[in-house]
């Protein structure tokens, strides 16, 4: 059908394409260079793009002189804790929200709209004090409750969204058949949303393994630190540690590239066979 | 069993429960449905229905609620009881006096507050759009086959899965003024004739935070679009295609419609993350050369001033601009989402 296509048109496409990535992935790859340089050359003038030998110190500073594991572990409790709450609670409430017919919807969706917008730094004081009384700081609790603030309404509205766009013939002909609404949302909705739930999942675990201003006020005793605050941390009065710093970030984000891989090929498959076209 | 859903007592949940249960029986045999219609007349049957929606729906909510209610809500009406009181912890001797609005008006004659807002909106209207552009364009290159269409989706992942604080401060080496990349490039390509300390002027941070937030960003945008643009079933543009639609025609009658509502959510989030920017903008530049945003002005006089009333107030006053925003969302998606 498509055979006439000039061969320039694709050539063009590429050149874009590359471009594109290139821009997205140099800063990284600036990055993980820095991160294998030796001291010398990371204050290079001009900046000298590829090393001339490779060097792991900054690696092992990074666990030696700072907790860093224990940062990938804390960030990694909170983030799935977070996103496993949000998802079981959202997705039911999303579901209601998008397809059955209830007074007040509006309110609702403009309430939920209201707390996901609300500034981070407002909830800060008295969410603060609250979790001071509970004996909650320095705790996983203490910061998967105030997460929830910023997840939950994010759950709902993506999954909302998504609800929204399953074509409406599904529930009726359930309905007909005398299925209940719990069987419904359970036996049919859940499955056919399944992959829309991975694709939010990942979206509110990214926004808790992000977070900064919780986490930097809520977590003070420097073995609970989750890995953003942490690595904002690394530089002292003295130094800038851009070494330690880029091999930090190597570190936490060459995990989540792989994570994205394997997670990436079940999204896009689970989106595009997902039941929506019957 | 059927009767215990009309009889009202039982709620959706212990039905299913029931329904699972017994796997094996027929989807007729719970047909109370039909039953119900031999019964009732069709108007009485409607609002039954309807009513029984309307339970389901708030059932339904009902654990996001009460959540939402003790972790958003509570903090939110702590926070405007604190603005409307005079609340400097250093100062305890005040006894934290009621004062009205006063708060408030304090914040139009703070000339560092202004200034802040004014930087705010000129920093969220300036990255929204260029990622707007930018994650749309993406999302439509993802959405078609090519080679390599995985590597280039994993790499459009890469930034977005970087906590904020992390790209902040790999972006700042790189417009360092003497060991960044961003001189040595454009040095290289001509554009400058001497290196520059970007960071250094009200321009060049603006500058460097857009460019570092949209680069952050976009593919948050891109994420979204395309999982919108991969619901558009294929038929559509067979059909658009048979009937001679050309490439844009396509785009405006079949891609755009589709994924509208998905466009317009993810639009809404971003402007609201957009306006209450921190970390970038504490990491980067820490709001020196006219950067501080309102959040970072704020947190100040929150976390190092100790200034709970004002800074609560000021709180509150990004949350009524903020409002605004979405309200204007909201007319036009509003009705797209509830109305189903």
């Amino acid at each position: 059908m498509q055979k006439k296509k000039p061969i320039w048109k694709d050539i063009l496409f590429y050149l874009f394409v590359c471009i594109f990535v290139g821009i997205i992935v140099l800063p990284f790859f600036w990055q993980f260079m820095t991160s294998i340089k030796p001291l010398s050359e990371i204050s290079a003038i001009p900046a000298k793009w590829i090393p001339s030998s490779v060097h792991g110190q900054f690696y092992v500073n990074v666990f030696e002189k700072h907790p860093f594991a224990k940062y990938l572990l804390n960030s990694f409790i909170v983030a799935t804790t977070t996103t496993v709450l949000s998802i079981l609670i959202g997705a039911s409430a999303a579901y209601a929200l998008a397809r059955l017919r209830f007074k007040g919807k509006k309110i609702m969706l403009m309430a939920i709209l209201s707390i996901s917008m609300f500034p981070t730094i407002a909830t800060l004081s008295p969410i603060y004090l609250l979790l001071k009384q509970l004996k909650l700081l320095n705790k996983y609790a203490g910061l998967v409750i105030p997460y929830i603030t910023f997840a939950l309404p994010l759950a709902i509205w993506l999954l909302t969204n998504f609800f929204a766009q399953l074509p409406k013939g599904f529930e009726e002909a359930a309905s007909i058949d005398g299925c209940s609404r719990a069987r419904i949302f359970f036996q049919i909705m859940l499955p056919l949303i399944k992959p829309a739930i991975f694709s939010v999942g990942l979206i509110v675990f990214i926004n808790a393994w992000n977070e900064y201003i919780y986490a930097l006020t809520f977590m003070t005793d420097d073995m609970m630190r989750t890995v953003p605050v942490g690595i904002a941390l690394f530089p002292s009065n003295y130094e800038l540690p851009w070494g330690d710093m880029a091999a930090a970030s190597v570190v936490v984000t060459v995990p989540l590239i792989i994570l994205v891989l394997i997670f990436q090929r079940k999204i896009i498959a689970g989106l595009t066979t997902g039941g929506v076209k019957e | 069993m059927w009767g215990g859903v009309y009889a009202g007592g039982c709620t959706p949940f212990c039905l299913t429960l029931d329904a699972e249960n017994s796997p094996d029986i027929p989807d007729s045999i719970l047909g109370c449905g039909r039953m119900e219609e031999m019964i009732l007349g069709k108007k009485k049957k409607n609002s039954s229905i309807m009513k029984t929606e309307a339970r389901d729906a708030w059932i339904m909510m009902a654990p996001a609620i009460i959540v939402l209610s003790v972790v958003a809500v509570y903090p939110i009406i702590r926070t405007v009881w604190l603005s409307l009181h005079e609340m400097v912890l250093t100062d305890p001797g005040s006894g934290y006096p009621l004062i009205g609005l006063k708060n408030y008006t304090a914040i139009f004659k703070d000339k560092r507050a202004v200034e802040s807002i004014v930087f705010t909106l000129k920093f969220t209207v300036t990255t929204v759009c260029f990622e707007l552009l930018i994650g749309f364009t993406a999302a439509l290159i993802m959405n078609k086959p090519f080679k390599g269409k995985g590597i280039v989706r994993a790499a459009i992942l890469i930034p977005w899965a970087i906590p904020t604080s992390v790209s902040a401060m790999m972006w700042k080496f790189i417009y360092n003024d003497q060991y960044g990349l961003f001189n040595d490039i454009l040095l290289r390509f001509g554009v400058i004739d001497k290196y520059k300390a970007w960071l250094s002027t009200a321009d060049g941070s603006f500058m460097a935070l857009v460019i570092t937030d949209v680069w952050k960003t976009a593919p948050y945008m891109a994420l979204l679009i395309l999982a919108g643009l991969q619901m558009i079933p294929e038929e559509l543009y067979e059909a658009a295609e048979i009937d001679g639609a050309s490439v844009f025609q396509k785009f405006f009658y079949v891609t755009l419609p589709t994924v509208k509502t998905t466009v317009l959510v993810a639009l809404l989030f971003r402007t609201l993350d957009a306006f209450r920017v921190f970390d970038l903008i504490s990491v980067m530049t820490g709001g020196a050369n006219g950067t501080e945003s309102v959040s970072v002005y704020t947190y100040n006089h929150l976390m190092k001033f100790l200034d709970f009333g004002y800074g609560s107030a000021m709180a509150m006053m990004i949350f009524a601009v903020v409002f605004i925003i979405s309200l204007i969302y909201m007319r036009v998606l509003g009705d797209q989402i509830t109305d189903r």
